[in-house]
């Protein structure tokens, strides 16, 4: 084993200068993170090398800055009531693709994914011109309805691969058995597609709380957090930005190490 | 093996939604493109090829565009260069370390968009982390200011943020190449370069047809990274358009803009399309 291992290392081309390379991009991926987070604890503000004053000040700051938390808020909410769209749209779209023909099913899957490969300024800007027409007023749940219209193209293509995996016997068998289809539904077909149901749920919340190109256009009175630091950008640079950027960073490497932590404990039984 | 109730209920529903919040809205910007704006700020809905024809004869607007298009094939290009060999090395060199150091590709995803491109311009600004740096060891006294507010600006962030999106389909295009034609190749004889060009990176191509679609589409639409870091001259087309859309109050000309974005994107989709069908081996 360890040989075969070895002679397969050997008949593999490689270079002395991989490796070099592979630190460069990652240096390259991490210096505006790591920039991101030394100065968000330097008490002269961002910029300015070597970093000095090392202070929590800014991270005071941002406690006390309600707009901030009100747009976290914001955020959350619109996080949340697009997941539940996309994925109450996305699952039957993925079903629909995996096992029903009706006219128009090439349009439909192509429709679906536009927005996960087009610029966002298109998506937002068509919508922008749809809730114009129907004098629909722009509000949180515009921006609600423009992510959530989007990310079905995520729940889409998450639930689809994990329905080319699925083991389509079990449903058989389910219904053979007795049940009827939407008894397997629930029962079957759902559960087995759980995994893929909370990867997309994941993936739709994150894409969602960064999400700004369509929300640049519908949006109403309420900043979502995006928008609410691209506000602030406009009229300057402060260290309140790497401090809530940092924090939600934090959160974010939370979320992925969880999701991990799941997933290698439910995979095992995948494969039984 | 579905019975035409189910079938309905998981078709219907979907169907709809996209129709009225994907359809409805990309034909309303089709039609908005052939509108006009009176000098009372009101949209005329009567047909006209006045704003095609502005795109043509104003110079500033195909030049915009075919800025962008250059900005975001050095993207493309950049992107590659950095992810294309990292890919390789994951798949091929890393041995153990490879989910390890996929993940720490994947990381800087989770980092917002727009907070990276700040992150850049303050790496990037006169008075910035690069600059102070610079002269901090008397490389330079002056700050360098042709780093901030320039297309070299947009290229560089865009680049970062892409960079792992190129990286993905690669990566993926390379697990899924057999081992055993690696091996068959060196038990032909073919030297460790032929194996790479002749058996390795011709596979490979879907997943480089892949990532550069995203990396040229998604930067070529971009508006953001351009407002925050280009400065006059790093201006992309979406800012033309999103300068329309607000102080300008043009909708109709630009919905003409976004349609031909939206155009030459779908062109893009299907060409590469039609490659990796033409490069797949499978």
């Amino acid at each position: 084993m360890e040989l075969s291992m070895n002679q397969r290392e050997r008949t593999v081309p490689t270079s002395r200068w991989l490796p070099w390379h592979a630190i460069v991009v990652f240096a390259f991926l991490y210096l505006p993170i790591v920039t991101l987070i030394v100065y968000s604890f330097n008490g002269s503000g961002v910029g300015g090398f070597p970093p000095r004053d090392l202070t929590l000040n800014w991270y005071r700051q941002l406690f006390a800055d309600d707009a901030i938390w009100t747009s976290v808020l914001n955020s959350l909410l619109v996080a949340f009531a697009a997941m539940a769209i996309s994925l109450a749209f996305g699952i039957p779209a993925a079903l629909a693709l995996d096992r029903a023909n009706f006219p128009g099913k090439a349009l439909f899957r192509r429709l679906v994914l536009l927005p996960l490969i087009l610029p966002g300024i298109i998506t937002g800007l068509s919508l922008l011109m749809l809730f114009q027409a129907g004098n629909v007023k722009l509000s949180l749940l515009t921006i609600v309805l423009g992510h959530g219209t989007a990310l079905i193209s995520v729940a889409t293509t998450e639930v689809f691969a994990g329905l080319q995996k699925l083991d389509r016997t079990q449903e058989e068998a389910s219904l053979d058995l007795g049940a009827n289809y939407w008894q397997t539904f629930w029962r079957v077909t759902l559960p087995n597609l759980r995994l893929s149901i909370i990867g997309a749920a994941l993936l739709i919340f994150t894409l969602s709380m960064d999400e700004i190109a369509v929300s640049f256009f519908l949006i109403g009175r309420d900043n979502t957090l995006p928008l609410e630091i691209w506000g602030r950008l406009r009229r300057g640079i402060t260290p309140e930005i790497n401090a809530i950027s940092t924090i939600i960073f934090i959160f974010s490497l939370a979320a992925i190490v969880t999701w991990y932590r799941l997933r290698a404990k439910a995979e095992p039984e995948l494969i039984l | 093996m579905f019975s035409r109730a189910y079938r309905a209920a998981i078709t219907v529903p979907p169907l709809v939604w996209v129709a009225v919040f994907l359809l409805l809205p990309y034909a309303l910007l089709f039609c908005y493109s052939f509108w006009s704006v009176s000098s009372s700020q009101e949209i005329v809905h009567s047909w006209t090829l006045d704003n095609y024809r502005q795109l043509l004869r104003v110079n500033v607007y195909w030049q915009t565009l075919l800025r962008s298009m250059w900005i975001a094939a050095r993207v493309t290009i950049f992107s590659l260069l950095l992810g294309y060999p990292l890919a390789y090395y994951l798949s091929f060199c890393a041995g153990k370390r490879k989910d390890l150091l996929y993940q720490l590709v994947i990381i800087p995803l989770w980092v917002s968009y727009l907070v990276r491109a700040y992150a850049w311009k303050t790496i990037l600004g006169s008075d910035g982390v690069l600059n102070t740096l610079l002269q901090y060891v008397h490389l330079t006294s002056h700050p360098l200011d042709f780093l901030l507010y320039s297309p070299f600006a947009v290229v560089l962030t865009l680049t970062h943020i892409y960079t792992p999106f190129t990286f993905l389909p690669i990566y993926a295009a390379l697990e899924h190449i057999p081992r055993n034609l690696v091996e068959a190749s060196h038990d032909l004889g073919a030297s460790p370069f032929q194996t790479f060009w002749r058996v390795i990176f011709p596979l490979s191509i879907p997943g480089v047809l892949a990532g550069a679609t995203f990396a040229f589409v998604l930067s070529l639409g971009d508006f953001l990274a351009p407002l925050l870091l280009g400065g006059p001259s790093g201006i992309m087309i979406s800012n033309i358009v999103v300068s329309l859309f607000g102080a300008a109050y043009n909708w109709p000309l630009g919905a003409a803009i976004s349609f031909c974005m939206l155009a030459l994107v779908l062109a893009l989709l299907s060409l590469s399309e039609s490659l990796e069908k033409k490069w797949s081996f499978r």
